[in-house]
């Protein structure tokens, strides 16, 4: 059995919902990214204390039709880019209070 | 024996850009005069400033081809590029300019100073043209050759401009206000210091007919950002710009523009 990956929002990250679309902006060179409505999912799930897996369960395979275990490879390949990116943290064990929310509410 | 008097004398202009005044001091009345020429119409008459810069004038011993490199550390905000040095402590207002006896150094310094000012308002400058027509400002953002410079040739009589290159933003209440700047493109004439309510933002293209399109808040956003003036490497500053945009898309109306370059486009603004 696998280990657990748990999911955080990177604290150099700022992001902020316009229409319908989830734009976050790494510090790092100032990039500016568009979320797909998955990876917009996964950002806004990314507690660090909730496994990818159960995010998966809970949040991916009740919005898509989509089987579990296609879901979760997908995903991890999306955390995967996400992290390249700098956009999420990932680890194999609960990641703590280091990652605040920086995404925004509406004014 | 004659005591020997080696205080230097210094000289000074206040430029207010914005509203915000900053005083300048140089021990070169030719390049006093030189500033009060470049900046006519943004010198102000008041002695007091918000911020102040001594400027140290060098030989042009500098690095031609060194990107503008903005930082901050240890308190202090420093700035370099292939023409000047300066730094600025914002805690004590104060700072000082290392360049050679020119106009375009100390021009990017006070960009560079506006962002950062800016930025803790929620304003920001921005690669734009802009007007006043019935009381109202109106934004032209776009790339080099999208048609600033074209659209503020065309400008009615009865439109003030306030910038062919870069806009001055700033928050107000719930709205925004666009000041004049003396930030100059191909058109190299100075905007008017004046400033009104902000009432769009239009994104420039040229084409086959005049057409306003409304930008949907997603695509103004990257749009906006993509035109803002931003120099610093530092997080805090990138968030505070990035919500600047935000906010500015949530409340501004946000168009694209496409214009035959004729006056016909302003019958449709203001």
């Amino acid at each position: 059995m696998s280990k657990a990956l748990y999911v955080a929002r990177s604290p150099r990250i700022a992001a902020r919902k316009l229409g319908e679309e989830m734009l976050v902006m790494s510090a790092q060179g100032s990039t500016l990214f568009t979320l797909n409505p998955t990876a917009t999912i996964l950002w806004q799930a990314a507690d660090g204390a909730t496994p990818l897996d159960e995010i998966v369960e809970r949040r991916i395979c009740s919005a898509f039709d989509v089987k579990r275990e296609d879901a979760l490879r997908d995903a991890e390949a999306l955390a995967g880019d996400l992290a390249k990116h700098g956009i999420l943290l990932l680890s194999e064990e609960p990641i703590g209070s280091s990652s605040p929310v920086k995404e925004q509410p509406q004014p | 024996m004659p005591v020997l008097d080696t205080q230097v004398e210094r000289y000074s202009v206040v430029i207010a850009i914005g509203g915000v005044p900053i005083r300048v001091n140089t021990d070169a009345m030719q390049f006093l005069e030189l500033l009060r020429k470049r900046y006519a119409g943004f010198v102000s008459a008041e002695t007091e400033a918000e911020f102040e810069f001594d400027i140290e004038l060098a030989e042009p011993t500098f690095a031609d081809d060194v990107d503008v490199r903005v930082r901050y550390n240890s308190g202090r905000w420093f700035m370099e590029r292939g023409d000047f040095r300066a730094e600025w402590n914002p805690a004590t207002r104060k700072g000082i300019i290392h360049q050679t006896a020119n106009p375009y150094s100390i021009d990017a310094v006070l960009r560079i100073m506006h962002t950062l000012v800016l930025a803790k308002q929620g304003g920001f400058l921005l690669h734009s043209a802009s007007a006043i027509r019935n009381g109202k400002a109106f934004l032209f953002a776009g790339v080099s050759g999208a048609g600033k410079t074209t659209i503020s040739r065309l400008a009615p009589n009865d439109a003030t401009l306030l910038t062919d290159e870069i806009s001055y933003v700033r928050k107000h209440d719930l709205g925004y206000l666009a000041f004049g700047t003396p930030f100059t493109g191909e058109l190299a004439k100075l905007g008017e210091n004046t400033s009104a309510p902000l009432a769009a933002l239009y994104l420039l293209a040229k084409g086959p007919e005049n057409r306003i399109e409304p930008l949907p808040e997603a695509d103004a956003g990257r749009e906006l950002l993509a035109n803002m003036l931003f120099f610093a490497e530092d997080q805090e500053m990138v968030h505070r710009a990035f919500q600047a945009a935000c906010d500015f898309v949530h409340r501004v109306p946000v168009h694209r523009l496409t214009f035959v370059p004729d006056a016909r486009v302003w019958e449709m603004i203001g």
